[in-house]
């Protein structure tokens, strides 16, 4: 019993880690890119003073607005943080990671998502639409890319269970799989157009015409813009940590020893500034692309999914 | 005790429909009442008086109404309870009885199977029985008889449930026409409309041309078997090519039924134009009873299913999943596109039923009962939500008097109660999660993703492309229905209807409508309640049941290990709770942080008509350009041009069209080819009485030469 109460409060500490720790990475990612840019970076800690600048303004509501407005941001920000419950972060075998699988997550993307889009239709304003009509169109397509290359993940495991999925590219050590690495393709792909970042969308633009995301969020502010802000770091630090941890799993904590946590956590925070970093680069390197020209992309990505699950059929599978 | 149960739903059906018709026999009713006190007089004044009082002209129809539904609803009452009877006694009754032509009795069977399809209908049936009485209302002054709806939905229940009883060919022919023919008329029922005539005449053509398939499906299994009893076609010994003959001359009959891609067209043509109440069951259920006739045919009847089968169905089942939810984005009309939306969740349905007989061939039974139970848990999950949209919309029809969506908006102020139900029915149709559309879609992934233990190479490909085609229906199906329940509830109103809409009175039409949401989140929370139902199912047709993990517990779902994959939404709900409690309490403690309400957005310029709004075409207008190639596209942008130069436009209109390629890639040549067969044919028959008597004579040698 006492076991389990223990393993619960990790899971809190960690699921608590990934919601406080997501601002950071946004603001480290901006600091990178403003270097690059040959920019004066603010401070790293910026994302959390925007945060806590929202929630103590008065937020003001369109009279348009019903209570699916008032609520999305709510429903985005919890189905988010449960997201993140299901991801293993610092260290394997947590509890809560077995009540939902990496199907569930999609789920919660998607339920987040459902909000979103309605809460950018429910104003009556044609940015709102826009946005809404955008972001279900990338995202129905990022979808099935997204599962396949989790497919090819799920298959050599053969578990869904995010956690035991990483205990077992634990185990098996360093094995070059060709499937692993058409599905990293793939996957860092659809992080890329679901997180929001060039070439999909711009998260600095709010240029009416090349708005995906700001779009939705036009008619937000004080703490539900903070909510639906902190959600999208969030997010952008649950895709980081799942690329980070399924295909370079190494440094993430086995047993539930202070030491081996601290380790853990210091490696996540590692490859995601790593990450955040190629990121940034790509970010400065590449333009965004035309609306039209995303379906290429996420049909691109989509194929590098199928290749990756082909080649663990056809290479890899145990017969 | 059970089949008493299950006698009781049909016969209160039937006497439903029956006592519908009495509706037009008010004074004969009277007068009989009169002729009777008369004959018999009692000294009971108030018995008199009360029955007179029933017969009184004003209030006789209400009464009549309620009856009616009443004894419906009571109906769906006994099938339920006959269903969870026979499921949770995992029993089989058998019986006879000597109806129909005396050497040929009606046999009966109860089974798991048909007492699960007996819990989706019961359901279905009292949703539909507390809704109605306030729906048939709009019928009231219109010259549409109460009578013929009362009479056809009681007959079509009747019908639907008496399939579910057959064992026998004969039987279940005469079960499965009675559902046909009566749904005609439900279909036909506003029939002054030439739209509709066309709609229900296809759907009686379809219907039909589907019946003489499964009677040649039958046919086939018989010939091979000693009679036409179910027991006897279970026996039948067939070669692998007759076999598969009879599987495709079942699938034709019941994919028809079932609206499977191809022929699906009779669904949106018919679905719209019945009573809502009536659409909700059509679409919600008679679906269902085809899939019932698919699996009882497949899976119990023919026995030794072949994994080609499974393939067909697999195939099938993608296309249709994916063209029905892409088909159901570009419908205007709301119980079109709920319709094409069917077409999709039997497409999903027919998909995990696919892999369900793969795996079964390959000799994996767990595996098949993992999938068999995905796809009725889905069929379950769809009769609820699909009936809970319809009903939805039917409320939205009632209020609004009309069902384009791109005429709609705004609603969910004026309609706070039928929003929320509509919503849930939304979350749940789009499958996400804490809803129950989830967690079947989320079996069916899990059935998916099994494929490692397949030999075939083709196959351990295919089915994760299959997966992945899945995947993207349930999102296109997201995006299909934010747009729905966006265009219709949230924005602000695009017509004069939709701005003098208010909520519905009626308490009956709300609760029908309650008692369906709240089954899809009370499923979508425990799942594993009906999990365990279908388990008998698959344990007594499958021979196989999953593991229960009852070292999880009802709070868990893991449907193969623990190891694999475990869903434990009860938890996931108590998360979401926390977050969002935690959350919203943590911002709203700053009394200074108060919400000030402003006016939209108008970027400076002032005036935000609803015509600004983003419309269902442009919502939809990226999907249309990304998957261009699957609908005939029809698109105009016509101008009025003015000034010298006719430089200056006055006026522009958009119009667009979206068509239904099977129209004239399938169904246009099977047109003309039976024109032309006609007109072939027609040459014979010159309108010459010589002529006939010369064929006459000719008949007449022939057939003596024949006999001597």
């Amino acid at each position: 019993m006492g076991d389990q109460l223990m393993n619960w409060l990790i899971a809190v500490l960690q699921t608590t880690l990934f919601v406080v720790l997501a601002p950071l990475l946004a603001g480290w990612l901006k600091w990178c890119k403003c270097h690059l840019q040959n920019r004066k970076a603010p401070s790293l800690f910026q994302p959390y003073r925007d945060l806590l600048k929202l929630t103590n303004k008065q937020p003001v509501v369109a009279e348009q607005a019903s209570w699916i407005f008032m609520i999305a941001p709510y429903i985005i920000f919890s189905a988010t943080v449960l997201a993140a419950t299901v991801v293993p972060l610092i260290a394997v075998n947590l509890p809560t990671s077995a009540s939902a699988d990496v199907i569930v997550m999609v789920g919660f993307f998607a339920f987040a998502r459902f909000f979103l889009a309605l809460a950018g239709l429910d104003i009556g304003t044609a940015f709102g639409g826009m946005g809404s009509s955008r972001e279900m169109t990338i995202s129905s397509l990022a979808e099935p890319a997204m599962l396949m290359a989790i497919f090819t993940l799920t298959m050599t495991a053969s578990t869904t269970n995010l956690s035991f999925a990483i205990a077992h590219v634990l185990n098996e050590g360093l094995v070059l799989r060709p499937s692993f690495v058409f599905a990293l393709a793939a996957l860092v792909l659809v992080a890329i157009a679901e997180t929001g970042r060039i070439p999909v969308d711009n998260p600095a633009t709010h240029l009416e015409l090349t708005m995906i995301h700001e779009a939705m969020i036009l008619e937000y502010s004080g703490r539900h813009l903070a909510l639906i802000e902190w959600a999208s770091q969030l997010k952008l630090m649950l895709y980081g940590v799942l690329i980070a941890n399924i295909f370079l799993p190494w440094g993430i904590a086995e047993t539930f020893g202070v030491q081996a946590l601290g380790y853990g956590l210091l490696a996540i925070m590692g490859k995601l500034a790593l990450l955040a970093i190629f990121l940034a680069i790509a970010e400065t390197l590449v333009a965004k692309m035309r609306l039209f020209r995303v379906q290429e992309y996420l049909s691109f990505a989509y194929l590098l999914g199928l290749l990756g699950m082909l080649s663990h059929i056809i290479l890899e599978a145990s017969r | 005790m059970i089949l008493v149960l299950a006698y009781s739903a049909v016969l209160l059906s039937f006497f439903s429909g029956l006592l519908g018709l009495a509706m037009h026999q008010r004074q004969h009713l009277l007068a009989f009442s009169r002729y009777w006190f008369k004959r018999f007089p009692t000294g009971n004044e108030r018995c008199q008086s009360m029955i007179a009082d029933w017969l009184e002209e004003k209030r006789f129809p209400i009464l009549l109404r309620r009856a009616v539904f009443f004894l419906l609803g009571l109906s769906g009452i006994f099938a339920v309870a006959a269903g969870l009877s026979v499921l949770i006694g995992k029993g089989l009754v058998t019986d006879q009885i000597s109806l129909g032509l005396p050497w040929l009795p009606w046999h009966v069977r109860f089974d798991c199977l048909s007492g699960f399809f007996f819990l989706i209908i019961g359901i279905a049936v009292s949703a539909v029985s507390l809704y109605g009485p306030g729906y048939v209302n709009t019928y009231k002054e219109s010259q549409h008889p109460f009578a013929v709806l009362g009479l056809f939905t009681g007959l079509f229940v009747a019908g639907m449930l008496l399939v579910l009883l057959a064992d026998d060919a004969f039987f279940f022919m005469i079960a499965w026409e009675l559902m046909s023919v009566a749904s005609y008329f439900l279909v036909a029922f506003q029939h002054e409309n030439p739209a509709n005539r066309r709609a229900a005449f296809l759907y009686l053509l379809m219907a039909e041309v589907g019946a003489l398939s499964i009677i040649l499906g039958f046919g086939v299994l018989a010939s091979f078997a000693d009679g036409f009893t179910f027991d006897a076609l279970r026996d039948a010994q067939l070669s692998k090519t007759w076999a598969s003959i009879a599987f495709v001359l079942a699938l034709l009959g019941f994919g028809m039924k079932a609206g499977i891609v191809p022929v699906h067209v009779w669904l949106p043509e018919a679905h719209p134009v019945a009573p809502s109440h009536i659409s909700a069951l059509m679409s919600g259920v008679m679906l269902k009873v085809a899939l019932y006739g698919l699996i009882r045919f497949c899976f119990d009847l023919l026995g030794d299913v072949q994994w080609q089968w499974g393939v067909v169905l697999l195939i099938l089942g993608t296309v249709s999943a994916l063209g029905g939810i892409l088909y159901a984005m570009m419908q205007p009309n709301l119980k079109c596109l709920l319709a094409y939306s069917s077409v999709e969740n039997i497409g999903i349905i027919f998909m995990v039923l696919g892999l369900s007989m793969i795996f079964m061939a390959n000799g994996h039974p767990q595996l098949a009962a993992l999938g068999f139970l995905a796809a009725l848990f889905h069929a379950f999950n769809h009769a609820l939500f699909k009936n809970l949209l319809f009903l939805g919309a039917g409320i939205i029809h009632h209020q609004t008097h009309q069902l384009n969506i791109d005429l709609m908006g705004g609603l969910i102020k004026k309609m706070p109660k039928t929003s929320m139900l509509f919503l849930i029915g939304c979350m749940s149709i789009s499958s996400l999660p804490l809803f129950n559309g989830f967690v079947s879609e989320w079996l069916a992934f899990q059935t998916a993703l099994q494929v490692d233990v397949l030999d075939n190479g083709v196959l351990r490909s295919l089915i994760p492309v299959a997966a992945a085609a899945l995947a993207l229906t349930a999102a296109l199906a997201a995006a299909c229905f934010v747009k729905v329940f966006g265009m219709i509830f949230l924005g602000q109103s695009r017509s004069h209807h939709c701005d003098k809409a208010h909520e519905i009175q009626d308490k009956g039409m709300l609760a029908g409508s309650s008692l369906l949401a709240g089954l899809c989140f009370l499923f979508g929370i425990f799942p594993g309640l009906i999990i365990s139902l279908i388990n008998s199912v698959a344990g007594q047709l499958l021979g196989e049941t999953l593991p229960n993990d009852a070292a999880l517990g009802w709070l868990w779902l893991a449907p193969v290990s623990t190891n694999q994959a475990s869903y434990a939404p009860p938890l996931v709900l108590i998360g979401a709770l926390i977050a969002a409690g935690v959350s919203f309490w943590y911002l709203r403690r700053n009394p200074l942080t108060v919400m000030r309400r402003a006016e939209t957005w108008d970027c400076g310029f002032g005036g935000l008509t609803p015509n600004m709004q983003y419309s269902c075409s442009a919502f939809t207008m990226p999907f249309r350009r990304i998957f261009n190639k699957v609908w005939i596209i029809d698109e105009r942008i016509e101008k009025d041009l003015r000034g010298a130069l006719n430089q200056d436009v006055a006026a522009i209109r958009y119009r667009l069209e979206v068509y239904d390629h099977s129209w004239p890639r399938l169904y246009q040549p099977i047109e003309d080819a039976v024109n032309t067969l006609a007109k072939v044919v027609g040459r014979i028959q010159t309108g010459n009485i010589r002529t006939y008597l010369g064929y006459s004579f000719a008949t007449l040698i022939l057939m003596l030469w024949v006999i001597s």
